[in-house]
């Protein structure tokens, strides 16, 4: 059953018509499958002209797309190898980040990725992709272990924030956090991060104080939530619209303004319509960040790491 | 008897007869609810008098209270872009802009200041809460980066003083990319072997707790102060449950491991000078290099296991093994 976000319906109303020909056409009516040609193409239409100009607050609804590939489609379909490697040692193991060690294109490298769940059950065991300390530990410590053997670090990122718990804060979660950019910012190896769905405030740049910042080209990115950002600065939730438009949390946004370094096209309709294809692009454009930074000798790495971020935001939108 | 009255009641009524503002001479501790005059609180350093609230100071209050005799430098910050997001909420950010520099005279919300502490050189990077609840935007990030290279540049410490809700909505993704920015300028402080301590200021939330907040080499906060992550309505409508007594309070984060010492505010200069004396030994290699387990004289001076040890700093000393000239030059870093 496919999903379809409230400015979907038309393009839904469209799609059912369809079905509901297809299933009556088994007498193989060729006025039918005119028929269903017909408004084939003119629901392709609808679903092109309505992608191609979503506004914020609608990409921040395709970001949070439940049929939308997460961290573990990406790994599955991406990484060879794959070997998950569990807990921060300290405390305990946290699921809402998946971690572990794999081949990407042939490069060994470590591997974290938020990951939110797809149903009840697995949404629970994720946290809904909301991590506490223990995550953010496991990272720097895998992070550690990449500096340690070399190895590159891709992350995929996607989360609607940190976990907001008393245990959370109890075990230092402004503390975990600090320290996974920190971490992340001395390795002397590449650091890549994707923004694949919801790139949500300190618990999505925990873990993407990369060298290279890929994003899909409905994902966002953002200081706080539209809803957490119009409940503050209009007293009401009701304007999270507006709160998505004044944030500029789109890819496009983004890259105007010197934070992300690449958007990644989407298929027509979103990531969820072909999660494979996604997948795949998203592959495509990692292994070329991975190459280009590989090809950088190790010792320079950080320093310009860190050059890339002291420079930005020096410009603004233009 | 009491001094308000005998002394101060009669000037206070020649006062209101002269301004329109009364309610500026007395205040009401936020926490005990007792009305305290002003002179009287600022006296005692803005704590209460009946309960020792510490309420929050501007930025020039606290930067008279931490340098030595209260003499400091502050210094220009650089241009940052304003409103890089032409930002709009119910109001035009460049609108609240101008309303927080009017009201606090301040061009944002942080002032950089250098001076002594204890007789030791020291930057502060102090955060003025008045200004927009000393939120950090572009501005702040980048003078945490000025404070930083200053500190490197006079091989000061580098002290920080979030006063902070967290980021600056107004600037958007801009004001999340200072926690990597602000991660990277006391990581060079760091990296030159000088001590960076946070002095954490009520309140401390949010992205500021997340970044360069958490980072130091020590942590000293005020009585009481809020130092969290989450803020508590997002915690309490997200777990449903109420949250424990002096939860986020300093005192409950140092029990939890994540500040080293609470300290009230009439003790900072002298806690902080003490703290930066001992770290920094003027004779010895500061950066991270091998010191020997024991001095070769240690066997001759029969100093065995469980006598008191030499502290590291005279160890290395009396061991003659690692005198300045083998101080390594510090590796070059660029901005
Ligand atoms: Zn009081």
């Amino acid at each position: 059953m496919r999903h379809y976000l409230d400015f979907e319906k038309p393009v839904a109303e469209l799609e059912g018509k369809i079905e509901e020909l297809k299933h009556l056409s088994d007498a193989g009516d060729l006025n039918i499958a005119e028929e269903v040609q017909r408004l084939q193409t003119k629901a392709d239409r609808l679903l092109r002209s309505t992608y191609a100009k979503l506004s914020a607050w609608q990409k921040t609804q395709v970001a949070r797309h439940p049929q939308r590939p997460q961290a573990s489609d990406y790994i599955a379909q991406l990484v060879t190898d794959f070997t998950p490697l569990t807990g921060d040692r300290l405390y305990g193991e946290d699921r809402a980040i998946l971690s572990g060690l794999g081949r990407l294109g042939g490069h060994a490298c470590v591997v974290l990725g938020q990951e939110k769940g797809k149903d009840l059950t697995s949404r629970q065991t994720h946290n809904f992709g909301m991590a506490r300390p223990e995550g953010y530990r496991k990272a720097q410590r895998l992070m550690r272990l990449a500096q340690r053997f070399g190895l590159p670090v891709i992350t995929f990122v996607d989360t609607p924030g940190a976990y907001p718990g008393i245990g959370a804060e109890e075990r230092g979660q402004a503390e975990a956090i600090a320290k996974s950019i920190e971490v992340s910012l001395g390795l002397d190896v590449p650091v890549i991060a994707v923004v694949i769905g919801e790139g949500g405030s300190g618990g999505a740049v925990a873990l993407a104080s990369a060298d290279r910042v890929l994003m899909l080209e409905h994902a966002v990115y953002s200081v706080i939530s539209p809803e957490g950002c119009a409940s503050i600065l209009w007293r009401s939730a009701d304007h999270a619209k507006d709160a998505a438009e004044a944030l500029r949390l789109t890819a496009q946004d983004l890259h105007r303004l010197g934070v992300i370094d690449t958007v990644i096209e989407e298929p027509v309709g979103g990531a969820h319509r072909a999660p494979q294809d996604t997948v795949a692009t998203v592959g495509r454009a990692l292994q070329g960040a991975l190459e280009e930074r590989l090809a950088v000798p190790r010792g320079e790495l950080r320093q310009q790491r860190r050059q890339k971020f002291l420079e930005m935001g020096q410009a603004g939108l233009g | 008897m009491n001094w308000i009255s005998d002394y101060v009641r009669p000037r206070i009524r020649s006062l209101i007869a002269k301004q329109d503002v009364p309610e500026n001479l007395w205040e009401k501790c936020p926490s005990c609810g007792q009305m305290i005059f002003h002179r009287e609180l600022e006296a005692n350093l803005r704590v209460c008098t009946a309960c020792g609230h510490h309420m929050r100071i501007s930025a020039q209050r606290r930067l008279e209270l931490l340098f030595d005799e209260g003499e400091f430098q502050t210094i220009e910050l650089p241009e940052t872009p304003v409103d890089p997001l032409r930002f709009r909420d119910r109001e035009r950010y460049t609108d609240r802009l101008k309303k927080a520099r009017s009201k606090t005279g301040k061009q944002d919300a942080i002032v950089v200041a250098h001076g002594t502490i204890g007789g030791s050189k020291a930057v502060v990077a102090c955060f003025d809460f008045a200004f927009m609840g000393g939120s950090m935007g572009i501005a702040v990030g980048e003078g945490l980066v000025a404070a930083a290279r200053l500190a490197v540049l006079q091989e000061a410490a580098l002290i920080a003083v979030p006063a902070s809700g967290g980021a600056r909505m107004q600037e958007g993704i801009l004001s999340l990319m200072q926690m990597p920015r602000s991660t990277i300028a006391v990581e060079q402080v760091k990296e030159a072997g000088l001590p960076y301590i946070v002095l954490l200021t009520d309140p401390t939330t949010g992205g500021v707790s997340a970044s360069f907040a958490m980072l130091g080499d020590i942590h000293i906060s005020e009585p009481g102060a809020v130092i969290g992550f989450a803020g508590q309505r997002v915690i309490e409508e997200t777990i449903r449950e109420q949250l424990p007594e002096g939860f986020q309070r300093a005192e409950y984060l140092r029990d939890h491991g994540m500040v080293d010492l609470v300290v009230p505010r009439g003790e900072l200069n002298a806690t902080l000078g003490r703290l930066l004396s001992l770290l920094t030994v003027p004779s010895l290699p500061r950066a991270a290099e091998i010191i020997p387990l024991a001095p070769p004289e240690a066997a001759a001076d029969g100093t065995g296991p469980g006598e008191p040890v030499a502290t590291e700093a005279e160890s290395v000393t009396s061991g003659g093994e690692l005198e300045s000239a083998e101080r390594e030059p510090q590796e070059p870093r660029g901005g």
